[in-house]
C-alpha cells in the first residue's frame, strides 16, 4: 500500500524537534528508524497529517558508560547495541537480544528508543530492559523525567510518554557481577518477533535465590515483570521441583494473547518451558 | 563436447541482478492513469448500494466504474477447463462484483486516477452498503446439506464431480487383509511470487488497438480470454509479458483486474496502471491446495496394496478461476497411484464453492496433494502394519521400464524408481539413520525420518489429450529460430519463462546444433504481436515442449545451412563435416565455411540453389506424443523438540529423475527453489480464514514464507532415465521439488512423533500443533 498524505520535518536538533512536537501534538507522529511506523502507515492502520522525522538527530545516537550506567541514545540503532563492545563486555544478554532482533536490514534500521517507544508486546527488548530495571529518559518543552521501564508499557502500542515527550536516552544499571542473565525467544517465522520471549536474572548464594528477576513478552498486552513468581522462589533452595512447581503459574489468571498460529495454551506452556530453561541454565545444572 | 548438459551459468542473471530487469512497476507511459481497486471486506454479502459520488469528486480522480458501468459493454470472466462428465457446473465471474460479493477482497469497483496517492485516497471514500450473509469456508463444510449457497443455482456448493475408477475395487477390497482409511486435509497455502500481479493497459482508437502488458506466464491465453471478456477481436490485442518475478502458477489465470484495466483504458482512451500491493495480492490472488481427501487403502499384511477407494473435496473458492476445475480433477486424481503398482483405483472428485478467494495452480497443481495423501497414506499403513516405510515403497514400487499403462490409463514414458530409491537410501545411509533413531529415542530425543518416492506429469503435452479432459486450449508448443545475416541469432519461443532459465537452456541447445555461441543468441517471448501462437510456461514444460520446439526448428535451420554449404562449396552434404560451427569439405578440408557465413548468403540470397527461399530460420510447431513423469526419491531427517514442538532439519536429500538434464545448475536450483517451495507450505505457509471468512493471514505479519535460516542444507542428486517422448530426453524439473518436499518434511516430521503413537497430523506443521498433538497423544495413553 501507499501512506495517506502527509507533511514531513526534518528537525535538525532536539530542541528542534521538541517544538515540532509541541506545536503540532496529537497531529504529529515521530518517526525514527521507521521499521514500525512506515508499514503501519503504508498499511494505513495508521496516519498522521505530520511526521516528524527524527533520524538526523545524531546527538541521541551513542552508546557510553557514565555513573555505574549503561547509557543509550534513544536513536542508536539495533545493530550498534549487538555490535557494541562495551554493552557486550558489561550485559552481554543485551548484545545478544540485539542480536536475536529480525533480520540484519531490520537492526541497521531499527532503533533502540523507536523500539522502547512503540511498545509491541512481541519486542525483543521490553522483557531483558525490565529484568535489566532500566529507565527511559523522556524530553519535553517542558523539562525532562525519568521513567521506570516497568512503568512504560501500557498496552499494546501504548506507553505513558506524553504527547510532547521525545524518548531520548535508555539507562541500564550496569548489573552485580553475580547476577546471571538469560534471554530466551520463540520467533514468528513470518517476522522473527516474539509469539513468546523470557528474560531471566538470578542471583545465586550457593543454591539458595538472593535475588530473581522474570519477564515474559508476546503473553499478553504489554510485556511484564512476573512478580509473584520472583517472590516465589527469594530466599528458596533451588532445585528441579521448585522450579517446576513455580512455573505452573506463569500466565495463570492473564489474558494471554491467542491467535491461529499460537494459541494461549501454547503461549503459557511456551514460556514455563522458556522460564525452566533459563533457571537451569543459569543455575549451572 | 556440446555446452546441453554444461553448468552454464543463467545468461539473465546479470541484468537481473543489476537492477536492468524490465518489470512491470517499470512501465510509465505518457498520461498514465492508475487503479485502484475497492474490494469486499466481506466474504459473503448482498451489494444493497454504492455511493461512489464522493470518491468521483475527490481531487485528482478521473472515473470510478461499478459493475453496473460495466453492463452490457463486457463480458464475465470464463472458465478454460471443462470437465467432462462432471456436471461442471455453469458459473462465470464478474469483473466487479454484481449484487453479492462472495469472498473478502473480491474488487467491487474501482477508481481511476491521475496519480496513485489520488486512486488510494479515493477508493476509501467509496461506500459500500453491504447485508451481510453466512459464508463458509471450508469445502467439506460446504457440500452439508443447508450451508450457506456461495451461487444459489449450485447445490450443495458442489461445481463438479469427477469419478475416475480403474481395475477390480471390489475384488481388491475384499482380498485385502486390512483396510487403512484416513482422512487428510492438506492446508491452503499460496504460490506468493516476489514480484505481486500488475497490469498497463493502452488503447489506440485510431487503429482500435489494445496493447496490455501483464504479468503473465502466458501471454497468448490472456489475449484470447481478454478478447472473449472485452468483445475486442483478437488480432486487436496485443498481450506483452515484461519481466515477470515468478509466478509459480500465480500469473497462470486471466484476472478480472486486469480485464478491468484494459475496460477501463478502452473508455477513457488513456494508458491505465494497475499494481496489487502485497496486501491484495494475499486477498485476490490464487490460492493453492486446501484438498480435504477421504482414503481407503486395501492392503495385504505383507505391505502390499491392492487397491485405493476414497474422494476429494477440493476448495475452488467463490469463483473458478482459468484452469481451477482442472487442478481437483485431471492434474490430482490420475497421478494418484504415483509410482506403485496399483491395480484397483475408484476415486471421486469434487469441486467445491466456498466464500474464500478462488485457488488455482500453485507449483505442481493437485499432484502435490496426489503425493501427499499418497504418501502419506503409506507410512499410515507401514505404522500400522508394523513394517518399515521403506520397505513397504518398495514391495510397491512399479519395476522398471518404459511406457508403463496405469489403472487410471496414463502411461508413464521411462521409469526407474528403485534406482532413484536405492541412490537415496544409500547416500542418506538409511539403515544407519533408523539406528541412530532408536539411539536416540533412548535418550528421549525425537528424530523422524520422512522418505518419499514421487512422480509428476510434466511437459503439457499432447493436444489430443488435454482437450479429452476438458481444457480448453492445445498444449502443443512452437519456436522459431532465426539466423540474423551475422550469423546472430534470435528464437522465438511460445513459451514464457519467468524465472526458469530458459533464455540460457534454449540458447544451449540451439549453440550445440548450430554451432554457433551461446552469447550469440537471444529469446524472444511473451508478446503476441511478435511471437507466433503457443501456450506458455507452467507444468514444466519449458523444456520437454518449448525446448523440444526449439530443437526441432534448429535442427530444421540445421538442415537449410548444411544444404547450402554443400551448394556453396560445390560438393554434396555426405562430403561435409560440420565442426564448431564450420562445415568442412571431406575431401578437401581447405574448403569450407563458417555457419554465420551461410547466414549471410541465405540472407542476401545472391548465390541460392534453383527453388530454394531466401533467409535462414525455420518455425516449428510441436505437440508431443506424451506427457513426461520425472521422478525420484527424497529423504528428510528432523528433530523434534517434544516439549515445544519445535522442529529442526538435520537433513534433506533429493535423488531426482527428470530425464536428461540440460544445465546442471538450473537444474540444482529449480530442485532447490521447489523444495524450499514444499518445505514453505508443510511448515511456515498458511493462508487461514476465520468461520466467517475473514483472512487471518493476509500479509508478510502473518504468512511465513520460509527465509534462508528457515531451511536446511539441501544435497541434491540425479539418476538419468531419458524420457522417450522427445528427442533431448528431458521431462521437466520445475515442480517436482515442491511436489516431494511438502509431503516428505510432513512424513519426517510425523515419524518423530511415532513413539507418542500419533499415525497422522495435519498441515501446517507448526510448533503448537505438533505440541498439541503430542499433549491429545499422551492423554489418549500414547507415551513415549
Ligand atoms: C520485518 C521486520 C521484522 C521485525 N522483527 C522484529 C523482531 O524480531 N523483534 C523486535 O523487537 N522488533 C522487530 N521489528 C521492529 C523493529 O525492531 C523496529 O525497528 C522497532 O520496533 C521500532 O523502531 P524504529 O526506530 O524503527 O521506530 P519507528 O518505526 O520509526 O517508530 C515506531 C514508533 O515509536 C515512536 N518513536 C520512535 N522513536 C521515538 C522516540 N525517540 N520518542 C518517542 N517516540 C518514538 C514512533 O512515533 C512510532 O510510533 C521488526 C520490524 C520489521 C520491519
Amino acid at each position: 500500500m501507499i501512506p495517506a498524505t502527509f507533511e514531513c520535518y526534518r528537525p535538525k536538533t532536539v530542541d528542534e524537534a521538541l517544538s515540532l512536537i509541541s506545536q503540532y501534538k496529537d497531529e504529529a507522529k515521530v518517526l525514527a528508524g521507521g521499521q514500525s511506523l512506515i508499514p503501519m502507515m503504508k498499511l494505513r492502520f495508521a496516519r498522521y497529517p505530520v511526521i516528524i522525522d527524527i533520524g538526523g538527530l545524531d546527538e541521541l545516537r551513542f552508546i557510553k558508560e557514565e555513573d555505574g550506567k549503561i547509557k543509550i541514545g534513544a536513536l542508536t540503532k539495533h545493530r550498534e547495541v549487538e555490535k557494541s563492545e562495551l554493552i557486550s563486555s558489561k550485559i552481554p544478554v543485551l548484545s545478544y537480544c540485539a542480536s536475536e532482533i529480525a533480520d540484519i536490514q531490520v537492526r541497521n534500521m531499527g532503533t533502540i528508543g523507536g523500539s522502547l517507544a512503540h511498545a509491541d508486546p512481541s519486542a525483543d527488548f521490553p522483557p531483558v530492559m525490565l529484568v535489566l530495571e532500566a529507565d527511559v529518559v523522556a524530553k519535553s518543552q517542558n523539562g525532562e523525567r525519568t521513567i521506570s521501564v516497568k512503568d512504560l508499557f501500557v498496552s499494546v502500542f501504548e506507553t505513558s510518554l506524553k504527547e510532547d515527550e521525545l524518548l531520548t536516552e535508555v539507562q541500564i544499571p550496569i548489573p552485580d557481577n553475580n547476577m546471571k542473565f538469560g534471554y530466551k525467544k520463540f520467533p514468528h517465522p513470518a517476522t522473527g518477533f516474539a509469539v513468546v520471549n523470557c528474560a531471566v536474572g538470578l542471583k545465586m548464594n550457593g543454591n539458595t535465590v538472593e535475588d530473581i528477576r522474570v519477564a515474559f513478552g508476546g503473553m499478553t498486552t504489554s510485556p511484564y515483570r512476573d512478580y509473584e513468581l520472583e517472590e516465589k522462589l527469594k530466599g528458596k533452595e533451588l532445585n528441579d521441583s521448585l522450579i517446576e512447581e513455580v512455573s505452573d503459574s506463569i500466565g495463570e489468571g492473564k489474558d494471554i494473547i491467542s491467535d491461529y498460529y499460537a494459541d494461549a495454551d501454547y503461549r503459557k506452556h511456551v514460556a514455563k518451558t522458556f522460564f525452566k530453561r533459563l533457571a537451569n541454565e543459569l543455575r549451572g545444572s | 563436447m556440446g555446452v546441453v548438459g554444461q553448468p552454464v551459468k543463467r545468461k539473465e542473471d546479470r541484468r537481473l541482478i543489476t537492477g536492468y530487469g524490465e518489470f512491470l512497476e517499470d512501465i510509465k507511459l505518457p498520461g498514465m492513469l492508475y487503479a485502484v481497486f475497492v474490494r469486499s471486506p466481506l466474504a459473503h454479502g448482498k451489494i444493497v448500494s454504492i455511493d461512489t459520488s464522493e470518491a468521483e469528486n475527490y481531487p485528482g480522480v478521473v472515473a470510478v466504474f461499478t459493475a453496473k458501468d460495466l453492463e452490457g459493454k463486457v463480458n464475465d470472466n470464463p472458465v478454460a477447463w471443462i470437465v467432462p462428465d462432471s456436471n461442471q457446473a455453469d458459473v462465470k465471474r464478474p469483473l466487479l462484483a454484481r449484487d453479492k460479493v462472495r469472498f473478502m477482497g473480491e474488487p467491487v469497483a474501482v477508481v481511476i486516477a491521475e496519480s496513485r496517492q489520488a486512486a488510494y485516497d479515493a477508493a476509501e471514500l467509496v461506500y459500500v452498503d453491504y447485508e451481510d450473509l453466512p459464508a463458509v469456508v471450508q469445502a467439506d463444510e460446504a457440500v452439508k446439506d443447508g450451508a450457506p449457497l456461495v451461487h444459489e443455482h449450485v447445490p450443495n456448493n458442489i461445481a463438479l464431480k469427477w469419478h475416475v475408477k480403474g481395475g477390480d475395487v471390489e475384488k481388491a477390497f475384499s482380498e485385502a487383509d486390512r483396510i487403512i482409511k484416513q482422512r487428510i486435509h492438506i492446508h491452503r497455502a499460496a504460490p506468493v511470487p516476489l514480484e505481486p500481479r500488475g497490469a498497463v493497459a493502452k488503447y489506440n482508437p485510431g487503429k482500435d488497438k489494445l496493447t496490455v502488458w501483464v504479468t503473465t506466464q502466458n501471454a497468448h491465453i490472456h489475449r484470447f480470454l481478454l478478447s472473449v471478456i472485452l468483445n475486442e477481436p483478437e488480432h486487436k490485442i496485443r498481450v506483452i509479458t515484461p519481466d515477470v518475478g515468478g509466478g509459480f502458477g500465480a500469473k497462470i489465470p486471466v484476472y478480472i483486474e486486469e480485464a478491468v484495466v484494459s475496460f477501463a483504458a478502452m473508455q477513457l482512451k488513456r494508458p491505465v496502471k494497475w499494481v496489487e500491493t502485497r496486501s491484495e495480492h494475499f486477498v485476490s490472488s490464487i490460492h493453492g491446495r486446501d484438498f480435504i481427501g477421504e482414503l481407503e487403502f486395501a492392503v495385504k499384511n505383507d505391505g502390499k496394496i491392492l487397491g485405493i477407494r476414497g474422494k476429494n473435496y477440493g476448495n475452488l473458492g467463490a469463483y473458478y478461476s482459468t484452469i481451477s476445475p482442472g487442478c481437483v480433477t485431471v492434474l490430482h486424481g490420475l497421478i494418484l497411484p504415483g509410482t506403485y503398482d496399483i491395480q484397483a483405483f475408484d476415486y471421486e472428485m469434487y469441486g467445491v464453492f466456498t466464500n474464500t478467494a478462488p485457488t488455482d495452480a500453485d507449483r505442481g497443481a493437485g499432484r502435490p496433494e496426489a503425493l501427499f495423501f499418497l504418501e502419506r497414506m503409506v507410512d499410515i499403513i507401514a505404522q500400522e502394519l508394523g513394517l518399515d516405510p521403506v520397505e513397504v515403497r518398495k514391495k510397491n514400487l512399479l519395476p522398471p521400464g518404459e511406457n508403463i499403462k496405469t489403472v487410471t490409463g496414463l502411461v508413464y514414458d521411462s521409469a526407474d524408481y528403485q534406482k532413484a530409491m536405492n541412490k537415496a537410501l544409500e547416500i542418506a545411509d538409511y539403515e544407519g539413520l533408523r539406528k541412530q533413531q532408536e539411539e536416540l529415542r533412548k535418550e528421549c530425543r525425537y528424530i523422524g525420518i520422512g522418505v518419499v518416492s514421487h512422480i509428476d506429469i510434466c511437459g503439457f503435452a499432447p493436444s489430443k489429450v488435454v482437450g479429452a479432459v476438458g481444457l480448453q486450449a492445445g498444449q502443443w508448443e512452437s519456436a522459431i529460430v532465426r539466423v540474423h545475416p551475422t550469423g546472430k541469432v534470435t528464437i522465438v519461443s511460445g513459451a514464457s519463462p519467468h524465472g526458469q532459465g530458459s533464455d540460457t537452456t534454449y540458447s544451449q541447445i540451439v549453440s550445440d546444433i548450430l554451432g554457433i555461441p551461446i552469447e550469440d543468441i537471444e529469446l524472444v517471448y511473451g508478446d503476441t504481436d511478435a511471437v507466433q501462437m503457443g501456450w506458455g510456461t507452467y507444468g514444466s514444460r519449458g523444456a520437454a515442449t518449448g525446448g523440444t520446439a526449439v530443437a526441432k526448428a534448429a535442427k530444421k535451420v540445421f538442415e537449410k545451412a548444411k544444404m547450402l554449404a554443400a551448394h556453396f562449396l560445390e560438393t554434396e552434404e555426405e562430403n561435409l563435416e560440420f565442426k564448431d560451427g564450420v562445415f568442412i569439405r571431406k575431401d578437401n578440408p581447405e574448403k569450407k565455411i563458417t555457419i554465420q557465413d551461410v547466414a549471410l548468403q541465405a540472407n542476401v540470397a545472391w548465390n541460392l540453389p534453383e527453388g530454394v527461399e531466401p533467409g535462414l530460420e525455420a518455425e516449428v510447431f510441436y505437440d508431443p506424443s506424451n506427457f513426461t513423469y520425472p521422478f525420484g526419491t527424497h529423504i528428510c531427517v528432523v528433530e523434534v523438540d517434544p516439549e515445544t514442538g519445535q522442529v529442526d532439519f538435520l537433513k534433506y536429500l533429493a535423488v531426482d529423475d527428470a530425464g536428461n538434464i540440460l544445465n546442471p545448475l538450473l537444474a540444482d536450483g529449480q530442485v532447490q527453489g521447489g523444495i524450499v517451495h514444499g518445505i514453505g507450505h508443510s511448515m511456515y505457509e498458511a493462508i487461514v480464514y476465520s468461520e466467517d471468512g475473514q483472512l487471518l493471514t493476509g500479509s508478510f505479519n502473518e504468512y511465513a514464507l520460509p527465509k534462508a535460516h528457515l531451511v536446511p542444507h539441501i544435497e541434491n542428486h540425479y539418476t538419468i532415465t531419458p524420457s522417450n517422448v522427445n528427442e533431448l530426453g528431458v521431462k521437466g524439473i520445475g515442480e517436482a521439488g515442491a511436489i516431494a518436499a511438502q509431503v516428505c518434511v510432513a512424513n519426517a516430521i510425523i515419524d518423530a512423533l511415532k513413539p507418542f503413537g500419533i499415525k497422522h497430523l495435519d498441515s501446517p506443521y507448526t510448533p503448537a500443533r505438533i505440541w498439541k498433538a503430542i499433549q491429545e497423544a499422551k492423554q489418549n495413553g500414547g507415551n513415549a
